[in-house]
This record gives structure tokens, C-alpha cells and sequence, in this order.
């Protein structure tokens, strides 16, 4: 049994988190959240002049050729640090949408460029609010070329090409779903930016009128690889959330250790006692799920579907719980918007909605453990 | 990173795997166990088969698998250990009844009495001949156990003890007990503590069976009236009782792979139940509100197994498991709970039967009115929040106001 990291993955964790720490403070998040640059620039170019970018992208591809644990340590850091860079669009989807299903040329074209930051993709799923499924997505493409609305997309003010989930004119079912690469930069796209609760993450609307697009994948396979996709950006993004979730107990720790009340520090009132000990537990929890879930992508497990799903519910609830309870730990003062707080609240929202929410990964693990028990 | 068997565990698997098909028969596809001591006719005739298999664990030294062999142990790793419960899980045997004498009782004596005294127990206890009971709670002292009013006082080179425990599992059918006492009523509660073990026989022990609200009366009162211990009897010094106490409930914390599991009906029951159930618009499984608690259960019992793993790659690697070792029965007992209660809500109605009246022979019902037990033995889920905020979090400890006060002066209340 050797259920961890490696040590030389923990130390590469540790640099990153010492890392972020030094040039990505919440005051750099802040600054995002309440200006006009939909990311941080400066950071992302050291990011990728470090070559995190690259973790998963095979050397003949540009990249480093390590593996996702890497990854999921990496994911970890930029969870507990905000990060507001378009790491998660770019890297767990488009560069994973790629590397499943991109022909060599495709995977010539883009991988080198994605791993050194020279572009950045993003993955259009979502048609507004409500859960895209394969009776809902109305994106048609005909003939390589692509109509439709697609909303909220992360990163998709800043992206250059975008992985677009649409119907085509063949097959039925989920069979009628197809991929396809767009250049944002191109012909028939117009974008503007859609505000939302976590401003220091970018989002956008996209609207495709006949824009030219190149297919991803076979033909029919476009829903089953996108589902692929998510399965993996799932256990990437649970580290980033488990990250996060890790963060606000620090915070609502410090705090509680600090502040007196009644003669006393907070921290020695059970009610907060115990809220934190309840913290600790479910992020306990998330972190094991996600640990599985690392292990099913670094191994391309069958039991990846399973494990994505499990580190995605689990990861959710610790990040939102923990962002929630942090701001009461914290009062009065939690609900303002000088304090940190609501920038773990909103980010917890954020990616807690991102690949699909909780209540949808849920009913899809039951749908695995059904068929795991009639084989 | 990887959690299959390296190429020794995979041996070990397949002759601990070998050993349990020709000794015992696999469980049934339903997972409900027929020798499930609770469905057994009678106490007796649960414990006289659970005596049986520990025996014949004992003799192909799997009772006690990181024990050394020089104790009737395998010498094995704790990842052995799991190994072995693992496998034994997918059989239908009977276990229980030893875990508290083998798990802290018995290595709380190795730890504090001489040689021979543990050469006298060990072996009987290990092949499941003798029991021991862990006489720690009292009517006044549970969570606060060190608040204890039970007296032993020394007479010559015997100490004679008068008092009552509470609470003592399987104290009725035991044959020797660990009982912490105390004997210096002057001294602050936790300096003033004493440690023995005892003969269940003796003349002045009483055991009274006490009758659970779900029915059985695995638990007793005893009483002791004038009871002589030797004073070879006492583990570890007078006055260090308290740190006596805390090496059995150290090791109670350490038999990882152990119990954890819950004891009851588990997210595959629930599934099981979940199809064969037929609700207004089909079949339970298709529920969506259903399908969502199932999940969410499902989560939460694979996020502690795979915290196990995590606490025995640490042991592995021959380092201290961290403390995500100890949030277990925090999710496993209010799970059981929930998750029962769940499943009488899926069969409506008809859900308060109970008995082989209900579907499973009931085996929801029961983990519905033993769940709340598991909430409480062992440490109250409140004392285990406490216990990770402070040992874990490093949080204040509660405010006290009995600290240094003499014992006999502390303020009592029911
Ligand atoms: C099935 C079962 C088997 C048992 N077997 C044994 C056995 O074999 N040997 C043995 O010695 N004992 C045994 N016990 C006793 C068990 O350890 C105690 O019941 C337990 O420690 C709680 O103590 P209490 O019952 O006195 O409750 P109390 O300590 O009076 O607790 C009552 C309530 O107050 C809460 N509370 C108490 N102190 C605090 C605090 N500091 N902060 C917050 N809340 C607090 C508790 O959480 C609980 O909700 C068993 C109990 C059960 C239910």
C-alpha cells in the first residue's frame, strides 16, 4: 500500500505553495476581483515560464511529461491561493480534451503552444442556466462551421480557441453530439464579458454565427469524450477546491486563536470548537475522495467515472462548507468586504458550479454504482 | 501513488483468502450475516460459536496479526491486519465479543504487569477461552471518567475495593476485567487514580445485566462489595491510574482496520433495498432525492476508507499515523444512524415492522435502535469533537473548574 505522493511530488508542492504565497497573496486576487484585467498576467507568465502548463503535455508535445499527480499537487496550491489565472480552462479542459481525443496534427498545433502559455483554451459547454445535457444543447455545426450561444464560459473573454460541445447533423441521441475547435480570434465569434459572483475569475458570453470549426473526435464520440473531460477536470479542479477548503480552516483558526469574547478566546467555546472540528472532518474527507481520484487518472483506472464523481461531491461540499463557516468564525467582521472571507465564499460558488453541479455528479455516481452491481 | 497489494500482500491475501474458504463459508449475496451474534437464539449460543472461531483463529495465528509470535501473534504488519478483515468481512462468521479484552484490555496488562502474569492471560484471551471487560465508566463519571467514585483501599498487601461501574460491556459473560479505582480521594481527580485487573468471579463482584433501549443487554452495572485484589494485581503505579487509562484508550485508537466499518446495514444494503423498493413513480433507485442520499452517503463512507489508506501507508512507512486517523466513528455512527433511518423511510408504512417480519430479517430496524449506542460508547461524538479541536486543531481545551481542586470537594450534581 502506498497510498500518497511521492516525496519528490510533496516537495514540488511545497515549492509551489511557498510560491504562491510570495506572488500570489489575496491582495493579488483582490485586485482582479475589483478591476478591469480579467487575470492576473504577471502571474500567469511565470506560471508557465515554470511550466506547470505543461505538467500532463508529453515532451515531444512541448510539455514536461510529467504526470497529473503533479498536477493534482499544483491544483492543490493554486486552490488554496485563489489564483485568479485561466489555469483550470486551460489546462484540466482543453488541454485534457485534447490530449483524449486530438488527432497527432491537432495535438502538434496546440499542445506545444498551450504548454509554454502562448495560448490559452477554454471548454464551452454551458448554454445558460440550467444543466446542458444532450437533449438541452442547442450549438449546432454543419458543414465545419458553428451557430449558437454558449454562456457562461470561463476564461472565454481571454481564451484563444475554445473546445465547443454541439449538435451535428448526424446520429441520434447522444450520438448527435459533437466536438469541435473554434478560434475565438476568428470570424463569426463575438464575446462579451457575463459578470458573475466570483469576479476574480473571468467568464463570458460567446456567440457563434457560422464561425469556421474543425472537429475534435470521431464523429458520435462528442458527448462521451466531453463527459470524459469533466470526469478528469473533476478530480483536478477537487484538489484545487480541497485546497481552498484547507485555506478557510487556517483562516477561521487564526481568527477564532485571536479575537476574545467574553473574557476569553473564541476558539475555546465549543460551538467553534466543534464547527471547526466539523471542518477538518468533511475536508478530511474530500481529501481522501480526491486522493482516490488522482490515483484513478494516473492510472487511467476503470473505476475513473466512479472516483471522479465521489472527489468532485465530496470536494464540493468541504470547500462550501468550510467558506460558509469561516465567515461566521469570523462575525461582523467575516461579512465584510475588506476581510477575505467572501473571496473563498464566492471561489468555493464558483467552482462548486463549474463542471456541473454537486446534485448532477451525484445522481451520475449512482448511475455507475448500479451498473458496478449488476455486473 | 497506488493502494493495490504489492506482491507479498497479494501472497498474504490469497493464503489468508485460502485459509478462510476451507474454514468458513462465504456470505450470502444479500451481505446479511446468519451468524451475526444478533440474530443468534441466545447469547449463550452466539458466544459458545464465537469461542469456536477465535479458537481456530488462534491456532492459524490470525486472531491477533501484529502481535508478536512469541504472544500467539503473526508478527504481521497492520496492513496485514486489514488484509485479514478485509477478507473475513466476505465471510460469515462471528466475531465480536473479544475486541475490547484483545484490543485494549489485555495490551494494556502486556504493557504494565510482570512476565508471567501476561504469559498466564495472554494465550487463553487470544484463543477467544477467556474475556475481559474494560470497568471504566461509572453512574457519576462517563465522559468524565476520571471523576470516578469507586474506592480501593489498601489493607496489608491487599487492597479492597467498594463501588459500582456502569456501562460494562459484555461484563455479565466476562471472565476478567481492567478497573480503574481510586484511592486517593484528597488528590485533584485525575492524580488519585488507580488501576487493577480482576477476576469477574471473585466473591464480591455482581454483575447486572442492564436491557438496552434496542432490546439486548449486552451492558451491566457491577458492583463491588468488599472485593480483595492482591496488590500484585495493580498495573502501574498508585496515583498513575489516569495515565494507565489513556495507554488502553491509546491502544483502542490504534486497532485501525478494526470496527470502524459500523456495525449495520451500509450503502450497498441501501442500494439493494433502493431497487427492489416501488415508490409512486417506480422503482426507489430512480428517485432522484433518493439517488442524491444514497450519493451522498456513498461519499462520505469511501472518503474514510480511503483516509485509511492514507493512515496505513503512513504506518508503512514507519511513520506516526497524522490525526485524519481519528475522525472515523464521528462519520461512521451518525451515518449509520441516518442512513437506516433512510431506509424505514423507502419501505413507508411498512417500515416500522420489525424482526423476520421486515425485509432484510429487520436488519435496519436494529441498526436504527443501535446507532444511537455507537453515538455514544467509546467517547460521545461531542468528546470527539473536542478531542479534534484540541489534540488535532490545537485548540483551547475547555474552561475547568475542577483542576486543582481535591477530588472530595468537587461539586457533584445527578
Ligand atoms: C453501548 C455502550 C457500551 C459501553 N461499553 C462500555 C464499557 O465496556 N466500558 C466502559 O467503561 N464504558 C462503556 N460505555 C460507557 C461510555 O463510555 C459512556 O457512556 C460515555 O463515555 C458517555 O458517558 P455518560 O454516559 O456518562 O454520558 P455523559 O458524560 O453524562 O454525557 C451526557 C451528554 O453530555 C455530553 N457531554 C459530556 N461532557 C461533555 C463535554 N465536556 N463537552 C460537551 N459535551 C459533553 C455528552 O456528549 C453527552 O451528549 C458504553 C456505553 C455504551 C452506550
Amino acid at each position: 500500500m502506498n497510498f500518497d505522493f511521492s516525496d519528490d511530488q510533496k516537495m514540488l508542492k511545497e515549492q509551489a505553495q511557498k510560491f504562491l504565497a510570495e506572488k500570489c497573496p489575496t491582495k493579488a486576487v483582490r485586485k482582479i476581483l475589483e478591476g478591469d484585467e480579467p487575470f492576473d498576467r504577471a502571474l500567469w507568465k511565470q506560471i508557465a515560464e515554470m511550466g506547470w502548463l505543461g505538467t500532463s503535455i508529453p515532451e515531444e508535445f512541448g510539455g514536461l511529461g510529467l504526470g497529473h499527480l503533479e498536477l493534482c499537487v499544483i491544483a492543490e496550491e493554486l486552490g488554496r491561493a485563489l489564483a485568479p489565472v485561466p489555469f483550470s480552462s486551460s489546462v484540466y479542459l482543453a488541454t485534457e480534451a485534447l490530449l483524449l481525443a486530438g488527432s497527432k496534427e491537432q495535438k502538434e498545433k496546440y499542445l506545444p503552444k498551450l504548454a509554454s502559455g502562448e495560448i490559452i483554451g477554454t471548454f464551452a459547454l454551458a448554454e445558460g442556466p440550467q444543466p446542458p445535457t444532450v437533449k438541452s444543447i442547442k450549438a449546432s455545426l454543419r458543414g465545419g462551421r458553428l451557430s449558437g450561444v454558449k454562456t457562461p464560459i470561463a476564461d472565454g473573454d481571454v481564451a484563444d480557441f475554445a473546445v465547443v460541445v454541439a449538435r451535428s447533423g448526424e446520429g441520434a441521441g447522444e450520438r448527435a453530439i459533437a466536438l469541435a475547435i473554434v478560434d475565438l480570434k476568428g470570424e463569426g465569434v463575438t464575446r462579451k464579458a457575463v459578470k458573475t459572483l466570483d469576479p476574480s475569475r473571468s467568464h463570458a458570453e460567446i456567440t457563434f454565427k457560422d464561425a469556421p470549426a474543425e472537429a475534435l473526435g470521431a464523429a458520435g464520440e462528442g458527448w462521451d469524450i466531453a463527459r470524459r473531460v469533466l470526469d478528469r477536470a473533476a478530480i483536478l479542479m477537487a484538489f484545487e477546491q480541497v485546497g481552498g477548503a484547507d485555506a478557510c480552516l487556517a483562516m477561521a483558526k487564526d481568527y477564532a486563536l485571536n479575537r476574545y469574547a467574553f473574557g476569553r478566546q473564541i476558539a475555546s467555546f465549543q460551538a467553534i470548537k466543534h464547527k471547526l472540528a466539523d471542518m477538518y472532518v468533511l475536508n478530511e474527507l474530500a481529501r481522501s475522495n480526491a486522493f482516490f481520484g488522482a490515483w484513478a487518472l494516473s492510472t487511467d483506472a476503470p473505476e475513473l467515472p466512479e472516483a471522479a464523481a465521489g472527489a468532485r461531491i465530496s470536494a464540493s461540499d468541504a470547500f462550501h462548507n468550510a467558506s460558509k463557516e469561516n465567515i461566521q468564525t469570523h462575525g461582523g467582521m467575516g461579512f465584510t468586504w475588506e476581510l477575505d472571507c467572501h473571496l473563498f465564499y464566492r471561489r468555493a460558488k464558483m467552482l462548486g458550479l463549474a463542471l456541473g453541479a454537486p446534485r448532477v455528479w451525484k445522481d451520475r455516481l449512482i448511475t455507475h454504482l448500479e451498473r458496478k452491481n449488476v455486473a | 501513488m497506488d493502494f493495490k497489494d504489492t506482491p507479498d500482500e497479494a501472497k498474504f491475501r490469497a493464503e489468508v483468502r485460502a485459509w478462510l474458504e476451507a474454514n468458513a463459508k462465504p456470505k450470502s449475496a444479500t451481505g446479511f450475516s446468519a451468524e451475526n451474534p444478533r440474530f443468534q437464539q441466545s447469547e449463550q449460543e452466539a458466544l459458545k460459536k464465537a469461542k469456536a472461531w477465535q479458537a481456530k483463529k488462534a491456532e492459524a495465528r490470525y486472531a491477533r496479526i501484529t502481535w508478536p509470535k512469541e504472544w500467539g501473534g503473526l508478527g504481521g504488519t497492520p496492513i496485514q491486519q486489514v488484509i485479514y478483515s478485509q477478507e473475513e468481512s466476505k465471510f460469515d462468521v462471528p466475531t465480536g465479543f473479544f475486541e475490547i479484552g484483545l484490543g485494549m484490555c489485555v495490551p494494556t496488562v502486556m504493557h504494565y504487569a510482570d512476565k508471567a502474569t501476561s504469559e498466564r492471560f495472554v494465550s487463553p484471551a487470544i484463543r477467544g477461552e477467556e474475556i475481559w471487560c474494560q470497568l471504566f465508566s461509572e453512574p457519576s463519571a462517563g465522559s468524565d471518567v476520571a471523576g470516578l467514585r469507586t474506592r480501593a483501599e489498601k489493607d496489608g498487601d491487599e487492597w479492597v475495593i467498594n463501588g459500582q461501574k456502569i456501562w460494562t460491556s459484555g461484563a455479565h459473560y466476562s471472565d476478567y476485567g481492567i478497573l480503574l479505582t481510586r484511592t486517593d480521594p484528597k488528590a485533584p481527580k485525575h492524580k488519585g487514580l488507580t488501576m487493577f485487573w480482576i477476576s469477574m468471579k471473585a466473591p464480591g463482584v455482581e454483575a447486572r445485566p442492564i436491557k438496552q433501549m434496542s432490546g439486548g443487554a449486552n451492558f451491566n452495572e457491577v458492583f463491588f462489595t468488599n472485593l480483595r485484589v492482591k496488590d500484585s494485581q495493580r498495573l502501574g503505579a498508585v496515583g498513575d491510574g489516569w495515565k494507565v487509562a489513556l495507554t488502553t484508550l491509546m491502544h483502542e485508537r490504534l486497532a485501525v482496520g478494526g470496527g470502524a466499518g459500523g456495525s449495520g446495514p451500509d450503502v450497498n444494503e441501501l442500494l439493494m433495498l433502493a431497487r427492489e423498493t416501488e415508490l409512486e413513480d417506480g422503482p426507489a433507485i430512480k428517485n432522484a432525492a433518493v439517488r442524491e442520499k444514497i450519493a451522498e452517503w456513498y461519499v462520505r463512507g469511501q472518503g474514510l476508507k480511503y483516509t485509511t489508506y492514507r493512515t496505513l501507508t503512513a504506518l508503512s512507512k514507519g511513520s506516526v499515523p497524522g490525526p485524519e486517523a481519528s475522525i472515523a466513528k464521528i462519520v461512521v455512527a451518525p451515518k449509520l444512524q441516518d442512513l437506516n433511518s433512510f431506509a424505514m423511510d423507502l419501505e413507508d408504512m411498512g417500515g416500522i415492522a420489525v424482526g423476520e417480519d421486515a425485509p432484510a430479517m429487520g436488519a435496519f430496524q436494529q441498526a436504527f435502535m443501535w446507532a444511537p449506542g455507537l453515538r455514544i460508547a467509546g467517547g460521545t461524538d461531542e468528546i470527539l469533537r473536542n478531542i479534534i479541536a484540541e489534540r488535532v486543531l490545537g485548540l483551547p481545551g475547555d474552561i475547568r473548574v475542577d483542576k486543582d481542586i481535591p477530588y472530595n470537594e468537587l461539586p457533584t450534581g445527578r
